[in-house]
């Protein structure tokens, strides 16, 4: 995978994705990072205003964290994960080995239909990474 | 690995500073957020214990400005010095691009610092990373306790000790006062992003 430098056009691509299928969903803020906690790319509806790089730095580790107790269980993994709130709610899910994506959504998505959206948009970037 | 933007001109750095435990990196980021504050956006994540020590790491990112174009953003973690938490020390050491030693000049931790030194060097080896390689800058911390008649190691030891096989430049300190807080900063900062630019030649 071509991982480390992305090019301009890749980026704009997978922007497009999120922007298209997540954004327009409803989704307030969709955060693509890689496990050592850099933002490799951050969209959101504008109204949104997040701190996404101490984000970042906490979600890779909150990854890391249930990655490592996964093992500890016999997993080989948890892809998924999800934090419900009263208003907001934060779903992550693996891209591949390097990059996670995360979702912030308020009440009025539901789980499963971002889930359905999240399945898809993860398709579409590993195309755009499978195409360079 | 530092992640390069190349649509937003962003390049963001990672730089772990890591050491014995209570030997003065979180105060290193306390010292450089009250400090440059200014420069900085968000506040200082510090995920601890009740008893005040370090859990998994504090953040600290800043704007370094531009190079060529490009915005470079710093972003300054430590690990939890405590013994037991050596899983967590490797998660953070994941893609760094730079890292602080910070060994505590205290006489009684002298077999501590090398310890600690010698765990650095396992840990980056199990991301095929080497302490040889990887920009290191040393940062000998408590200085300033000698004033205070609490006996510290001289800098021939803890060169002798630490830096004799690693050779990279180092700095007397105090992470209190903050005396060469920043001259170790600006020193890992600029090994790390010259590191960085001869990766992408």
């Amino acid at each position: 995978m071509n991982y480390g430098i992305v090019s301009q056009e890749q980026l704009e691509k997978i922007d497009e994705i999120l922007s298209d299928k997540l954004i327009k969903l409803g989704v307030d803020c969709v955060i693509i990072i890689d496990m050592a906690g850099n933002i490799i790319t951050a969209k959101d509806n504008g109204e949104s205003k997040y701190d996404v790089y101490s984000f970042a730095a906490l979600a890779a580790g909150n990854f890391a964290t249930v990655d490592a107790m996964a093992k500890l269980v016999g997993e080989q993994e948890f892809s998924l994960l999800f934090h419900k709130g009263q208003e907001s709610n934060i779903h992550f899910s693996k891209i591949d080995d390097e990059l996670l994506l995360i979702s912030m959504f308020g009440r009025d998505i539901s789980l499963g239909f971002l889930r359905l959206n999240v399945v898809d948009v993860i398709e579409k970037i590993r195309n755009v990474w499978g195409s360079k | 690995m530092s992640f390069i933007n190349l649509k937003d001109k962003v390049v963001q750095v990672k730089i772990v500073y890591y050491g014995p435990g209570r030997c003065g990196k979180t105060t290193n980021l306390e010292y450089i957020n009250r400090t440059y504050r200014k420069q900085i956006v968000s506040e200082m994540v510090s995920l601890k214990t009740h008893g005040d020590r370090t859990l998994f790491f504090d953040f600290l990112p800043f704007d370094m400005g531009q190079i060529k174009g490009y915005d470079i953003k710093i972003q300054l973690y430590t690990v939890p010095g405590q013994v037991k938490y050596n899983a967590t020390r490797k998660l953070v050491l994941r893609g760094v691009d730079g890292i602080v030693f910070v060994a505590d000049a205290m006489e009684k931790q002298r077999e501590k610092n090398i310890r600690s030194l010698n765990q650095l060097h396992e840990n980056l080896q199990s991301y095929k990373e080497s302490i040889f390689k990887i920009p290191l800058v040393m940062q000998y911390n408590k200085v300033d306790l000698k004033e205070h008649g609490i006996p510290i190691l001289p800098i021939s030891v803890l060169q002798k000790d630490l830096n004799s096989r690693l050779k990279v430049p180092y700095y007397e300190a105090s992470a209190i006062t903050g005396y060469n807080v920043a001259a170790t900063l600006k020193k890992i900062i600029s090994s790390s992003v010259i590191s960085i630019q001869k990766k992408l030649l």
